[in-house]
This record gives C-alpha cells, structure tokens and sequence, in this order.
C-alpha cells in the first residue's frame, strides 16, 4: 500500500517536473520502510532526502507532500490544472526555423534590399529606441530574424576559429608533455617495458581557457549588437563546456540552459522569450551587484574570466557602479570588457559610466562599426587596450 | 584498536541521542537523513551555507560510531595521488635496481613484484575501503574540486570499490561511511549526487542556536547568550554577501566574553565585528547604523536593558 502510494508520489514529482527515476521510487520505499510510518515529519524527510538532488526543489517537494499525504486525488487535480504543459511535453509549438532551412533548399541569391519606405519607418523605430529611456522599465520582447545560412556557418566558424579574448590559465592538473617535470610514475612504466633504458618521461601543468561568463547588455543602445552577440555565445556555448551567459537590461536573466539548444534559431528564441527586458534602459550597476550577489560565488569558480559586453551608458548612480565594478574585477579571474561603440570611429571615454568602469576591468577592447558578424571576428581579432591607457 | 562490531542506532531518535552525546545537536530531518544514509548504506550529500556544522557533524559521527575518520580535503586539480593511491615509486626503483645486479631480470615476475600489493602507498580514499570496520569517510567541500573529480568519485561511492589498472579491483570489506560536504560554489554532476542521498543543511533555529551555545560557549552568561543568537539570526535575513554561520556565532561569543562583556552594545559590537564577517562590505555596511538598528530592536524586544 504505501509502496503504491509512494510510486504514485515520484510520478507526481516527475509531472512537476524534478527528476525522480526508477532507483529513486525504490531507494523511496527502502528509506520509508526504515525510518518508520509512525512520525509524518520522518517520512517527509526520509522521502526528501532520498527525492531531493537540489535545494531549490525543496519548496516544491513541500508543497507537493504536503497535498499528497492529505488527498492525492486532489493534488492530481491540482497539477493537472496547473501544469497544462507538464502533461503533455511533446504537445508544445516546435518553434519556427524557417529561414536558414528554406534558404538551405533554395539557391543562393542576393538578399533584397528593403525598399526605402521601409527603412525610414526601421529608422524612425531604432531613433526611439535609443535616445529615449523610459523611466519605467520596459518589459520587451525580442523579436530575432532568424538566422541566415551564412550567418550560421559564420558564427560557427567564430567561435571555432577566433582567439577568445582571454588568457589561458594554468591548472594543477598535469599532462604528459616532451619536456617539463619528470613524471616518475610513467618513466617506472617505460623501464618495466625496457629495463636496460632510463628514458625520463615528463609532465607538465595543463594550460587550458578558463570557464567563461558572458554578461551581456541588451538594452536599447545596445540593440543592434545584441543579437550579433547573442549568435556568437551560442557558437562559444555549444564549443565550450563551460561558457554561462547573462543577460541584463534592467534586470539581469541567466540564459545559459536556453543557449544550450543546438539550433541557434530555436536557442535565440527562448531566449528572446525569456528575457524581458530588451530594448529597454540600463541599469548596469545594480545589475552587477546582482550577479555579484546571487551568481559570483556559484559561476566564478576555477579562474574564470568574464566577458563584459556592453557600451556603458549607464543610468545608475555612477558610484554604485565603480563599486560593483570593483567587486566583479576582485571575484572574476579577469574581466574582459567588448565595448561595441556607437558609429564613431574616435572614442573618447568622457560618459560617466565608462568612465567608473574602465578602472576596473583588466583589459578593453572597442570595436568600431560593427555591422555583421564578420566584423565581430574582425574586432576580436585585434589586440586588446589597456584600459588605463584611456584615462589620462 | 576496538573490534567489537559496530552497531548502527536502530532508529533516528536512537542517532539523535547519540549525536547529543557527542555535544552536537542536529534537528530531526538531518538526523533522519543520516539515519537514512547508514540504514541504506548510501553517501550522503550535505549542501549549505559555510558554518553550519556540515563538517562537525562528520566529525562528531565518526567519535560517536567510534569509527576511525578519514578525510579528504578537496581542492582544485586533486589526483589519484593525492587522493587514492601512489605506488612507492622509490622502492620499485631498489627493486629494479636490485634484479638487475642479480642479473635475473625475469619481465614477468619482476612486472608483478614492482606491482603488488606492497608497493601501494595508500591515501584516504583507498583506505577508507580496506579498513575492518567500516571508517567514516569525509569527501570536505567537494564543490572545490574540478569535475573530473567528481566523475572519479562515481565508482567509490556508488561501488564501494576502485579500479587500480596494474593492479585490477579493490573492492570494501567494511563500506565507509561517507559523508560528502559541498558549499555550493558549483554545481555538483547529477550523476553523482544520484547516488547520494541529499540534505540541505539550513541554519538552526534560535531555540537549537541557543542550546549549541550552551554546549559551547560554556563560559557565556545565558542572557548574552540569548542576545547574541538573536543578534546573529536577524543578521541571516539582511541582505548580506556572507551570512554569519554556527561557527562564527560560537566564535563571536567566545569574543565577547574573552573581552568581558556581559551584553551587546554598539562599542563591543563594533569592535568585534571581525569575528562574525568576513567581508569588508558587510562589516561597513553594519557599521553603518544597522548595529544600532539590530540593537534597538532587541532592546524594543525587551532583550536588551
């Protein structure tokens, strides 16, 4: 009976969607049979730490246990009410990937310009976005063209083939190597196979690029590069394992589990679905201060080195930001700043923000006129600045 | 060494009284989590805050089961070597050294001398698999190891055995007891924590603070006692970037009564703040009237003369 019940327990789970196998639901019934059914509160945490791999599900699993042991019909209902998508995952919209696969089958051919009513009417849009901030935030959703063939295979090679911008860190882990330290286990080896030769074999410390954290500006200024970006971290994301990417605005958004999508199109967006915030204004400081808060301590581990992508035009109080600058640039490893600037060929730092930022990021790199992706490899190519060298 | 057998508690209030013995009082839903993790002879993986007693309690099991505890201390680029075992590399040197100039170099027989059992150096890991009776086993703040690790623990924890390729398997006469402690710095591989047994250790309540400090601050008087549990609990739900643990408040106590105080007040407060944070901006922002704050609300609490 309460083998019964607790099968039909993990199912409810599983609806709602935390992982409970097979090997659980039976290390479930073990666990129960062990602690006893005499104290509710003990079968709660018997079946919590048997159920449970993560602190956030704590509140689910409550909340589900506590419907559960009362009236589980009730609690079916419930999520069956609640969880419309739950029930049915394979009913969801597959989302459109229509233009990369329709250009795919068709032949190559020169894209239309567009005609000049139109432009005027795209100018007159992107002229409001990003001279005006509304105060209020503005909860905006993206809406991405989807991805060219060209742009594809472009952002792929990208991410292939481009240096990152950032240095490769040593680790402590050793590998076998034709010159470094002797590596005795492995030389002991080679003499059991040849014991008339002494041949000295050799490790040396692995240098490999650290994980990366992209934080990405989204926010009406930075509007045109945002997707430009956006198309390469998810070439870095599906190259790299550890590449984690933030989106802030006005509010900062993780979306490194939506870039995971193999196909760009579908990847961009869900992300463009679950970012609110686009186009809308910028509040670089608090959001730093957020990730410095909530995120630092979990994605900044193993000398990781951030990647700031955002033309610093900031809102905020500029105080605020030098602080939270300072804290990012004493979490991170190192702190690579992309500053893609407006059209203008000669940079001035004279904005108050870049001006609070730049003290604190180890190394800047402008890039000027960035239209397309093969500009984007073009400025990551070049060396990066000093930031100092900008403050005079 | 004792070889009476071990036995295990043969119910959660049975580990509960035990641990108590030992002076470290853990609620019930870690008790029932242990109970668990040493009835289902599965590891048992412990999250949450620094100072919390994820640590403490390994300890105080391993004194309670009269087990002997074997740790690891975690840290990036952690090998087998370290971990594991090593082989005596300067004895298999001897040993080759010494058939060569007894002119028997025999490739077989001297292949399986160089790699027996002997020659094996063992760390931690290894150890706590070939003990007689079952060792506690401590994987400390495995969140600080790199995830091939991780991927290393697997056979351990979910086999009770290891592989040692010139050597073949290892497997446990007595399976540890393995308590694995994470601070949450990364995420740990599902696969690993699927074969674990999961409990988040939250910070205790005042009631169960305030036994804690009883146990040990012996020294402080019971209303300053009080004050400062209360003190460190509403701390906890400020918005701090390091929330003061167990550890800290015991530490904090023995401050405050090694400076003499019999009660908070803003001076002592100040000039101890160090003991309870370690963040610079933490300690301004405290600094910075929320001492006093904190301080009038337990005084409108009628903690505080």
């Amino acid at each position: 009976m309460i083998a019964e019940n607790i099968v039909h327990f993990a199912r409810v789970l599983r609806g709602a969607g935390m992982r409970v196998g097979p090997d659980r639901v039976l290390a479930a019934i073990a666990a129960v049979e062990a602690v006893g059914l005499d104290r509710r509160e003990d079968v709660r945490a018997a079946l919590s730490a048997v159920m449970l791999d993560r602190h956030e599900q704590q509140t689910l699993f409550d909340a589900a246990f506590e419907a559960f042991w009362r009236d589980p019909k009730l609690l079916e209902q419930m999520m069956y009410l609640l969880l419309p998508k739950v029930s049915g995952r394979g009913d969801l919209q597959p989302p459109p990937r229509a233009s990369r696969l329709a250009q795919a089958l068709a032949a190559p051919r020169a894209a239309e310009p567009p005609t000049s009513g139109e432009r005027a009417k795209q100018d007159e849009i992107r002229f409001d976005i990003e001279f005006s901030f509304s105060e209020r935030e503005r909860l905006q959703r993206a809406d991405f063209e989807t991805m060219t063939a060209e742009e594809f295979a472009l952002a792929q090679s990208l991410a292939e083939h481009v240096p990152l911008p950032i240095e490769p860190v040593l680790r402590r882990r050793h590998e076998a190597a034709s010159r470094g330290n002797p590596d005795l286990r492995a030389t002991l080896q080679r003499m059991i196979r040849q014991p008339q030769m002494l041949t000295i074999q050799f490790s040396r410390a692995r240098r490999e690029l650290p994980p990366l954290v992209v934080l990405l500006d989204i926010s009406g200024s930075m509007d045109r590069y945002a997707r430009l970006f956006l198309h390469y971290v998810h070439g870095l994301t599906r190259r790299h394992l550890r590449v984690q990417t933030f989106t802030f605005g006005t509010r900062l958004t993780n979306v490194t589990r939506l870039l995971r999508d193999r196909d760009p199109d579908v990847a961009l967006q869900r992300a463009g679905a679950q970012v609110q915030d686009w186009k809308g204004g910028t509040r670089i400081a608090s959001c730093l201060d957020e990730f410095n808060r909530r995120w630092a301590r979990r994605v900044l581990t193993g000398n990781a080195a951030v990647l700031l992508v955002t033309d610093g035009l900031d809102r905020d109080d500029r105080g605020a930001l030098a602080d939270a600058a300072a804290r990012l640039h004493r979490l991170a490893h190192e702190v690579v700043w992309l500053n893609p600037l407006l059209r203008f060929d000669g940079f001035e730092p004279k904005a108050a923000g870049v001006r609070a930022l730049l003290p604190h990021v180890d190394r800047f790199l402008p890039m000027h006129n960035l239209e397309s992706l093969i500009d984007l490899g073009r400025a990551l190519r070049q060396p990066t600045r000093s930031p100092m060298s900008w403050l005079h | 060494m004792n070889t009476a057998p071990q036995i295990l508690p043969d119910s959660v209030d049975a580990l509960v009284a035990l641990l108590g013995a030992e002076n470290y009082l853990c609620d019930r839903r870690l008790a029932t989590a242990l109970f668990l993790s040493l009835t289902l002879k599965r590891p048992l993986f412990l999250e949450g805050e620094p100072g919390v007693g994820k640590t403490e309690l390994a300890k105080s099991l391993a004194r309670a089961m009269d087990a002997p505890l074997l740790r690891v201390q975690c840290y990036e680029g952690l090998d087998v070597a370290q971990t594991t075992y090593e082989w005596n590399i300067a004895r298999q040197m001897i040993e080759i050294r010494l058939a060569e100039a007894a002119h028997d170099v025999d490739h077989d027989r001297l292949a399986r001398q160089l790699y027996s059992r002997e020659m094996l150096i063992e760390r931690p890991l290894l150890q706590a698999l070939t003990q007689d009776r079952s060792p506690v086993l401590l994987i400390d703040e495995l969140d600080r190891a790199d995830e091939p690790f991780d991927a290393y623990l697997l056979e351990v924890l979910g086999e009770n055995q290891i592989t040692i390729p010139e050597l073949g398997v290892i497997r446990a006469g007595a399976p540890p007891i393995t308590l694995i402690t994470s601070n949450r710095t990364r995420e740990v591989h599902d696969a690993l924590k699927r074969r674990c047994l999961y409990h988040w250790v939250e910070f205790p309540s005042v009631e169960r603070e305030l036994q804690i400090l009883r146990l040990k601050a012996p020294g402080a008087p019971e209303r300053l006692a009080r004050q400062v549990v209360e003190f460190v609990q509403r701390m906890r739900t400020l918005d701090l970037f390091k929330a003061p643990g167990v550890a800290e408040t015991i530490d904090w106590t023995n401050a405050l009564v090694a400076l003499n105080a019999i009660r908070l007040d803003p001076a002592s407060v100040s000039d101890t703040l160090g003991v309870l944070l370690k963040h610079q901006d933490d300690i301004v922002r405290m600094s910075h009237g929320e001492t006093g704050k904190l301080l009038d609300e337990l005084r409108a609490r009628a903690l505080l003369d």
